[in-house]
């Protein structure tokens, strides 16, 4: 199976070719070039899959690890050696297939949405290397070349964010992204060094095996009471929730959305943003035999951050930031599912459940960004206010978004439906807190995705728009349309057969005592939703005016910016940069004056020497010589 | 012996070359006597017999071959950037005589680091210094020239009597000359301090060590740049080779005695060299106390006496002649074309001659020992092979002078690079020869840092059996 490679090498050979002439040729050329790139790699990734699922990777009812190739890079000792390569196993395919796909329809969509912009070249160069970038971090044989990748991701990530480079918005978003996830990224480096540093391997397939987790067990190191293995996972783990954009790092995500709406969709909803759970999965046999405690600590951050993120949705009025805040809870969804997951057949639904939502969700949340890409590419604003009974006008926008909205809410037989009652089942199952809450986000959830399709699609009729709108060119529709369809179907897929924490098949069934639960719960938010928002009226005012301090608080998001802001300029500048900057510039640069001071003085001084006078010269000659044997001699 | 030999063999040909050619074959003198010695080069890189001869006179292991190897390289350099210089009308009718000279000297060198006899030895010093007066003295027409002809020269008869006057100790004591008989007699008497003082001296003057370094700016700056170039590098290689092999194989029993000489001599060295470059504004005179500088690390490498500090010394010798010649060329290049030779003439040179400017600022970098230039490498290797020793004070204040050496390197980058200038040197373009050369250097200075082998190379070859 080496030709995954190309998978992976292809999207690079564009970036650099569309990087360096890209700009010589004409905007469209650059685009046909880059999209029939990542056709090739889309094809490859789905015959990979077909062959992988269907007959290489299956040996009875387990599924292999595969290292096609594998390349050392640089060692430093027998077992430590950092290596490049290729590992293929359930989870890294199904990454394939998602990336491919989603980047495929973005290539394809960005062909209308980005038409005359400036820099369209520059804009498939980019895209090609966020795809190389991501292809690159889930094929991973080792935890050090993901964290290579994991950097190029957050560097293409920055690029694509701020690709506007002239608006102040976007760069400052484009630094915001950058350095908080950067900033996480920091815990991660040292979570892998620790981690590294005790079992003495990077290697995943080491690392995760089951005798290979036994390590974490015979480590009884203790750091603050914690045991080593314990702080690393959880270091990588604060990795992880930087590029997922858990509590507290999540602030970066609904800045990013100042970069062009195809790019939210690729990045920001199905690829990048998924990296943190991915990441937990890769590792969870690590987490469940060696830090149990840690994945409970991840339980919770993820439950509180889909609460959170969900309530937030509810208030926010721009239509992308409303799907990115949903994107933050689907992904507290999916943390949260790893989180209550166990070891083995059945007791690790968790984990087939929360990659289950991951796959579904990339198709739907695309979906929905890309439908809002439709609706700003009409409208030419991302304000709810300046929409309104837009179904008239954009009718393939309005179904596919729509189905889209029911996908998300829980609806059979969409293939949100039969992810989330998955996760549900498995939080029902251990821990029953974290199941209620997810439940009431589940309601929360529909709730805000219906008052974000019936403000756009429905509300004000009779609302006059300066131009017409129109519905988006093809190039944007059929993605959409595609999106949809898959939306329709990928719910059916029974996915414990493909994926499980010990890679055997294991079979599950719907349990109908939670799903109609949790049908009820999302039927009740669509029709709250439905009350307040399909026509224009007073309903939604009253409520808002009821609970104004919780709705002006969810406004602003809580306050977290202002938080980060106080910690970082007032605490951290005041308290530590501000003192250290002094240090430095009295001490470590008294220091160096006076070295330089010194050196200036001297070589004054002795500037006499050079007199230009052979006759001087044979003296210093002489008495050098006899310098140094009465040195030599009497000392 | 085979090196000595072809040496002879170029030298011959392109003597009876220069006599008897007729004026039109004349004209491919040059490329004639680069290419011959291109081959001597490369012939020297083959492998050869080693061992002795002429009854011990001769000394000749693998140290050796790649002592003289790293030479011709160096002499190569020289040769080829010649041409400009060569070329002009006042020099053009004798440039044979100028290959005559530097191929002579360079068999005087290679008698030095071979010799396993101090007559031999002294010989071949004196073969190395008589012709080098003549070189300095070239364009002889020119006070400058002529005046450094002069102090070379006197200087030289002076360190040669110091020589001498050391040897005669010696025989005095030992009441031989070889140096493997040497060995065994020699141990820590006065009288033999004595004579090892003075021999070393004699050697010092070459390498331009501090206290005996004082002919260095004034002989460089007045001799033709060429020249200068030779001096500072392969000159004050052969003589740090033939210092080595004298002290390993000679003096070994007197181990801590010159290992506390040449821990005052590289103290003062890296300083004093360092205090007086970053005070001059005539280029040639600031890389004169800069190639001080540099012996002073030279010399910390042969200070450790150990493998590891001959294989340093070997490969910091190479990298210097490298980044040194690179230097040189560039100033010679510029010379020759407009006789500018301050620093302030060189302002705004990137706006003109941008690859001149470039060759420049990655040769002084790699003098500074800036990463990932080879003279990064070379520092590198000689700190450790000092440390390696206990030197850790010495290394300590070694590498305090390189921050030093640096702020008068990065001046000549900056004034390249970033002073303004109404009336920079204006755009030109160099021979062939040169570029080719700078090339070579510029290759040199990248791959030498990144190719491992050779320092390992290097640290496997050695003195004797």
């Amino acid at each position: 199976m080496s030709y995954t490679l190309i998978i992976v090498a292809l999207p690079f050979l564009m970036f650099l070719f569309l990087g360096l002439v890209g700009g010589k040729m004409k905007p469209v050329v650059a685009g046909l070039i880059g999209t029939t790139g990542l056709i090739i790699s889309t094809v490859l990734s789905y015959i990979a899959a077909g062959s992988y699922f269907f007959s290489v990777g299956k040996i009875g009812e387990t599924y292999q690890t595969i290292v096609p190739m594998n390349f050392e890079w640089l060692r430093f000792t027998d077992k430590l050696h950092i290596d490049l390569g290729i590992m293929l196993d359930p989870i890294s395919v199904m990454m394939l297939v998602v990336i491919t796909t989603v980047s495929l329809m973005v290539h394809i969509y960005s062909f209308g949405y980005m038409k005359g912009e400036r820099g369209f070249q520059r804009y498939y160069a980019l895209l090609s290397l966020f795809s190389f970038s991501m292809l690159g971090l889930v094929i991973a044989p080792n935890i050090f070349q993901m964290y290579i990748f994991w950097e190029l991701v957050g560097v293409s990530s920055y690029s694509l964010i701020g690709f506007y480079y002239t608006k102040p918005s976007a760069v400052a978003a484009s630094k915001k992204a950058f350095i908080v996830t950067r900033f996480a990224d920091l815990f991660f480096l040292i979570g892998i060094l620790v981690l590294s540093f005790y079992s003495g391997t990077f290697s995943f397939r080491d690392l995760t095996s089951p005798a290979g987790c036994a390590f974490a067990q015979s480590i009884t190191d203790t750091f603050m009471g914690w045991s080593v293995v314990s702080w690393a996972m959880m270091l990588i783990f604060i990795g992880g929730a930087g590029k997922s954009a858990m509590l507290p790092f999540h602030i970066w995500l609904p800045d990013a959305m100042e970069g062009p709406t195809p790019v939210s969709a690729l990045i920001h909803a199905a690829t990048m943003v998924v990296a943190g759970v991915f990441l937990v999965a890769r590792m969870f046999p690590v987490y469940i035999f060696g830090a149990p405690d840690v994945l409970t600590i991840i339980t919770y951050i993820g439950a509180t951050t889909a609460l959170f993120a969900a309530v937030i949705a509810c208030t926010q009025t721009d239509i992308k930031r409303v799907l990115a805040f949903s994107t933050i809870s689907q992904i507290a969804y999916m943390i949260t599912a790893l989180g209550v997951s166990g070891y083995g057949a059945h007791e690790g639904l968790g984990y087939m459940a929360s990659m289950f939502h991951l796959f579904t969700h990339a198709f739907f949340k695309a979906l929905l960004f890309l439908g809002a890409g439709a609706v700003i590419h009409a409208v030419h604003s991302n304000e709810m206010d300046s929409m309104g009974g837009l179904r008239k006008y954009l009718p393939i926008t309005h179904i596919t978004f729509l189905i889209a909205c029911l996908s998300i809410s829980g609806i059979p037989p969409f293939s949100g439906f039969f992810s989330k009652d998955e996760i549900l089942v498995a939080a029902f199952e251990k821990n029953q807190i974290v199941f209620w809450c997810l439940y009431f986000c589940a309601g929360l959830t529909a709730f805000y995705m219906f008052r974000l399709y019936y403000r756009i699609f429905w509300g004000d009729n009779n609302k006059v728009y300066q131009h017409t709108p129109h519905e988006a060119p093809a190039s944007m529709t059929i993605p959409l349309i595609f999106l949809a369809a898959l939306t329709c179907v990928v719910g059916f897929i029974p996915f414990s057969e493909f994926i499980s924490t010990d890679k055997t098949v294991f079979h599950t069934h719907i349990e109908w005592s939670i799903a109609s639960l949790s049908i009820l719960v999302a039927v009740t938010g669509i029709a709250i939703a439905t009350w307040m928002y399909r026509k224009k009226n007073t309903s939604s005012d009253k409520v808002t005016a009821s609970i104004k301090g919780l709705y002006t608080a969810a406004y602003h998001k809580f306050y977290f910016d202002e938080i980060w802001i106080f910690v970082t300029k007032k605490i951290i500048f005041n308290g530590i940069s501000q003192p250290v900057a002094w240090f430095d510039r009295h001490v470590v640069d008294g220091f160096m004056n006076l070295q330089s001071t010194i050196t200036n003085y001297l070589s004054r001084k002795i500037k006499f020497t050079q007199s230009g006078e052979i006759q001087d010269y044979a003296w210093a000659f002489m008495m050098g010589a006899v310098v140094i044997i009465s040195l030599l001699v009497f000392i | 012996m085979k090196q000595e030999m072809s040496l002879m063999v170029v030298f011959l040909i392109l003597i009876v070359y220069d006599l008897f050619a007729s004026e039109n074959l004349k004209k491919y003198f040059q490329p004639v006597a680069c290419l011959l010695f291109l081959a001597h080069t490369i012939y020297g890189f083959f492998p050869q017999a080693v061992g002795t001869s002429f009854a011990g006179m001769y000394v000749c292991y693998g140290a050796e071959i790649s002592m003289k190897n790293i030479l011709n390289i160096g002499v190569l350099l020289v040769l080829l950037q010649s041409n400009g210089w060569l070329s002009k009308e006042d020099t053009s009718f004798k440039r044979g005589e100028f290959f005559m000279l530097t191929l002579l000297t360079l068999f005087g060198m290679y008698l030095m680091i071979s010799s396993g006899n101090f007559i031999l030895f002294y010989i071949g010093l004196e073969t190395a210094s008589l012709p080098m007066a003549a070189l300095a003295a070239f364009d002889k027409y020119k006070n400058n020239s002529a005046e450094a002809g002069a102090k070379y020269i006197f200087n030289a008869v002076f360190s040669s009597a110091c020589l001498l006057f050391g040897l005669s100790f010696l025989y005095g004591a030992c009441g031989t000359f070889y140096f493997e008989d040497l060995a065994t007699c020699v141990y820590s008497t006065p009288l033999l301090v004595m004579s090892l003082v003075f021999i070393s001296v004699g050697l010092f003057f070459k390498i331009s060590l501090v206290p005996f370094h004082f002919w260095t700016a004034d002989v460089y700056q007045g001799a033709p740049t060429n020249v200068t170039a030779y001096l500072s590098t392969i000159s004050k290689g052969a003589a740090v080779f033939a210092l080595m092999a004298i002290l390993y194989k000679v003096f070994g029993n007197m181990y801590d005695e010159w290992q506390n000489m040449l821990w005052w001599i590289v103290l003062i060295t890296i300083t004093v060299g360092n205090l007086f470059a970053m005070r001059q504004t005539n280029l040639k005179r600031f890389l004169a106390f800069s190639s001080v500088s540099q012996a002073g690390y030279i010399a910390l490498a042969v200070l450790a006496g150990s493998v590891q500090g001959m294989a340093s010394t070997m490969y910091y010798i190479l990298v210097y002649i490298f980044s040194n010649m690179a230097a040189f060329g560039v100033i010679n290049a510029i010379e020759t074309k407009t006789g500018k030779v301050d620093m302030t003439d060189y302002n705004g040179l990137y706006k003109t001659n941008p690859k001149l400017a470039l060759a420049m600022m990655i040769s002084v970098f790699s003098l500074g020992g800036i990463p990932p230039l080879a003279g990064f490498f070379s520092k590198f290797f000689v700190f450790t092979a000092a440390a390696a020793q206990g030197q850790y004070l010495l290394v300590l204040f070694a590498l305090l002078n390189t921050i030093i050496s640096l702020y008068y390197y990065l001046l000549v980058v900056k004034a390249m690079f970033i002073n303004p200038n109404e009336t920079p040197i204006e755009k030109f373009n160099s021979d062939g020869y040169m570029k080719i050369s700078l090339v070579f250097c510029m290759i040199g200075l990248i791959v030498v840092g990144f190719a491992r082998g050779i320092y390992e190379y290097l640290s496997l070859v050695g003195f004797g059996a």
